[in-house]
């Protein structure tokens, strides 16, 4: 029996998933999109079950992708039964959600989570009258205490065994008449798509656009549609989405008022942190704290973790090559143990505790107060609040970066924000910055460096946001009530999380790393840098160098020790100027991530989005550094 | 008096009368139990022109304050 999980985001849907599932977790695609879901089989009640965690949506709606696809899940009937997770100390609300899923008439139990939280804020609820007016089971859990699950599952087994289904409330007389006349016209086009047909009805009725584009080679029956929202448009005086949303929302309120009694609610200690998290000034100084914290502690575990791991890998291929002289299969191995090393050594040690401590600011809910407080700084470049975590990240390492990025929602947003976030000198490229730059040159031109950075990064917003413009007027985000992580749920995060990369970004990392050697191995250097010599000209740095960029895509800091051994010295001042080493460190921060981030990349946005932001970082990267050429030579009297 | 969310001070409660803007904007609010006819408290300002945090029907939402200016409110 295959149980689908249907909620809101923050309604603790995810921690009854964890506490349900098993250890056989899988992630999955929904067919063709990018939109994921997770699933495991369980063996429960002497069922084997199989759980499906859709993704958290506000509504069922064409919003987005992640709606459009969890609701066609849902009305495919791949699931027996579908059980509505809901947030009781948010009920009101969220029965709004509970009455779309209605309309779908799908074997239905609704899941009363949180009712602790619901006890706190004062609000009653009795579930048997609920059950008795939606028609299905309602079970009161508390998924983070592990109570009333075993009821859950039970129900849901014998619901899905029945098929209860439930009913939807009846609208006021003249929309279920609207409703009526619609539902007489797309009977067939619903029974051709599988889907119930006042259903249909009402999703057309709303002006939803999936449907609509489905039914567009039936010109007859949108007009027919289109007539009865005008109708229902003069006679509200509304615009029609509007209509059918404001009727769920009255229905919604009338079953909450008969269910639910609000009394005190209890001022808890979460409250008083929230004052604090949020305040005009503590909440500042809170973040930067956290910020700070948050990285340093990726970063200090990382460079522990990282150094004897790396210092082994090195020996091992020294000792390899003593072994085996320097034929081609010294080359292909030695590709490979550096690939894995690159994983195990440098990726891993930043990944882990970076994951870890994401997961403990999303489950919290803290991420959402950082947005809060964030918003209109962020504004300024042409992102808001929630951008502001793979910013800081990506002074650790891009590929948490870019994983943070998920967070956003739109995918203009993660674009943009990935975008810039790579371009933040990550812990690789601090080791070229502080080994070229501060060595050679001194800390103010290090020091520099960074501040350069920052000033491009913004630039690079602006402009962004001129090209492609914000969508969304504002921020509108919910903050989700203070709450303390689940371990359980924090780890599974952190695990799957993991794997995606192990899985992704590793193979690529390695395939790369075998190529770059085969490439030294056979001479092909020669050719690349007569390849790049046009961008060597143009930064006026010396052609030997071009290898060293393309090193550098493997494994940021590879470029700084392949200089050493391109320029054949490990005295980079005897060959290259101050201003030449100048100009290769920021080109060297601002181009083409490294491949695990590329891959990364391709994960969250695609290889198409992935291949712009390449062209970008080199376009800026390029800017970058002839602007410090430019400016060299401008104030190099003062130099002399 | 109707005026837009922004401008309302905190600690106020106050009714949603109208909600400008497009399709996206008016679902997205009412997605979050925002919808003509509800209370509001407005809670907290962020500073420096950022979001207001708005508490209704039990559950907090930052608004951002081009969104809060489409959302015409009166006192109570």
């Amino acid at each position: 029996m295959r149980i689908a999980l249907a909620g809101q985001p923050n309604c603790g849907k995810s921690t009854l998933f964890n506490a349900l599932a098993g250890y056989r977790t899988v992630t999955a695609n929904f067919p063709g999109q990018t939109v994921r879901y997770n699933m495991s089989k369980v063996r429960l009640h002497g069922v084997t079950l199989e759980i499906v965690d859709l993704p958290g949506t506000y509504s069922l709606t064409s919003m987005d992708l992640a709606e459009v696809e969890a609701r066609n899940y849902i009305l495919s009937g791949s699931a027996d039964v579908v059980v509505n997770v809901v947030d009781a100390s948010l009920l009101s609300r969220s029965l709004e959600f509970t009455l779309q899923l209605l309309e779908m008439d799908r074997p239905l139990v609704v899941c009363l989570n949180m009712m602790d939280e619901a006890r706190r804020k004062g609000i009653e609820i009795d579930s048997n009258t609920l059950s008795r007016i939606l028609g299905v089971p309602v079970v009161e859990t508390i998924a983070s205490k592990g109570v009333g699950l075993e009821d859950l599952v039970a129900t849901a087994i014998e619901v899905g065994k029945r098929g209860i289904r439930g009913r939807s409330p009846e609208f006021h007389r003249d929309i279920e008449k609207a409703i009526g006349e619609v539902e007489a016209v797309a009977g067939a086009a619903a029974e051709d798509m599988g889907v119930p047909a006042r259903f249909l009805a009402i999703k057309l009725l709303e002006g939803d656009e999936y449907f609509l584009r489905e039914l567009g080679g039936q010109p007859s029956l949108i007009k027919e549609v289109r007539r009865v929202q005008a109708l229902l448009e003069r006679t509200h005086g509304r615009p029609h989405d509007v209509i059918i949303a404001s009727e769920r929302h009255a229905v919604a309120m009338n079953i909450f008022e008969r269910v639910a009694r609000v009394g005190e609610p209890v001022r808890t200690i979460q409250d008083r942190v929230d004052d604090f998290l949020m305040h005009r000034y503590w909440g500042y100084i809170f973040l930067i704290s956290i910020l700070v914290g948050f990285f340093y502690g990726v970063f200090i575990t990382g460079r522990n973790i990282e150094d004897p791991i790396v210092s082994a890998f090195e020996s091992l291929i020294g000792w390899m090559e003593g072994r085996m002289g320097e034929g081609l299969s010294f080359y292909l191995l030695k590709g490979l143990t550096e690939g894995l090393a690159g994983g195990i050594g440098i990726v891993m040690p930043y990944l882990i505790p970076f994951l870890v401590g994401m997961a403990l600011l999303e489950d919290t809910g803290y991420l959402s107060r950082m947005a809060f407080l964030m918003d209109a700084f962020m504004h300024r470049i042409g992102l808001h609040g929630k951008s502001v975590l793979p910013f800081v990240l990506g002074y650790g390492c891009s590929v948490p970066a870019v994983m943070a990025t998920r967070v956003l929602e739109t995918e203009r947003d993660r674009l943009v924000t990935a975008f810039l976030a790579v371009m933040v000198p990550c812990a690789a490229r601090t080791t070229v910055i502080y080994g070229l730059v501060a060595a050679y040159i001194g800390p103010i031109a290090a020091l520099s460096i960074y501040l350069f950075n920052i000033l491009i990064i913004a630039l690079a917003g602006r402009l962004t946001t001129h090209i492609i413009p914000e969508v969304t007027p504002g921020l509108i985000l919910e903050i989700p009530p203070f709450r303390l992580p689940v371990l359980k749920a924090v780890l599974t995060k952190t695990w799957f999380r993991l794997r995606e990369f192990v899985l992704v970004a590793w193979p690529i990392l390695i395939a790369g790393s075998i190529v770059l050697s085969i490439l030294e191995y056979t001479g092909g250097d020669v050719a690349v840098n007569r390849l790049l010599q046009p961008l060597t000209f143009l930064l006026g740095v010396p052609q030997a160098v071009g290898t060293t960029l393309i090193f550098g895509i493997l494994r940021k800091e590879l470029s700084m020790i392949m200089l050493f051994q391109a320029l054949g010295t490990m005295d980079v001042s005897s060959v290259m100027s101050a201003v030449q080493i100048m100009v290769f460190t920021v080109f060297v921060v601002f181009y083409i991530p490294c491949v695990a981030t590329l891959a990364a990349l391709s994960r969250e946005l695609g290889w198409r989005r992935t291949g712009l932001i390449c062209l970008a970082t080199v376009m800026t990267g390029l800017f970058a550094a002839l602007l410090v050429r430019g400016l060299f030579w401008l104030f190099s009297p003062l130099y002399r | 008096m109707a005026e837009t969310l922004d401008r309302v001070s905190v600690g106020k409660r106050v009714v949603v009368k109208e909600i400008e803007g497009g399709f996206g904007v008016r679902q997205h609010l009412s997605n979050l139990g925002i919808h003509i006819g509800d209370r509001v408290l407005v809670k907290k300002h962020a500073p420096l022109g950022g979001p207001l945090l708005i508490e209704v029907h039990g559950s907090e939402v930052a608004l951002g304050r081009g969104v809060a200016a489409r959302v015409r409110v009166e006192e109570e």
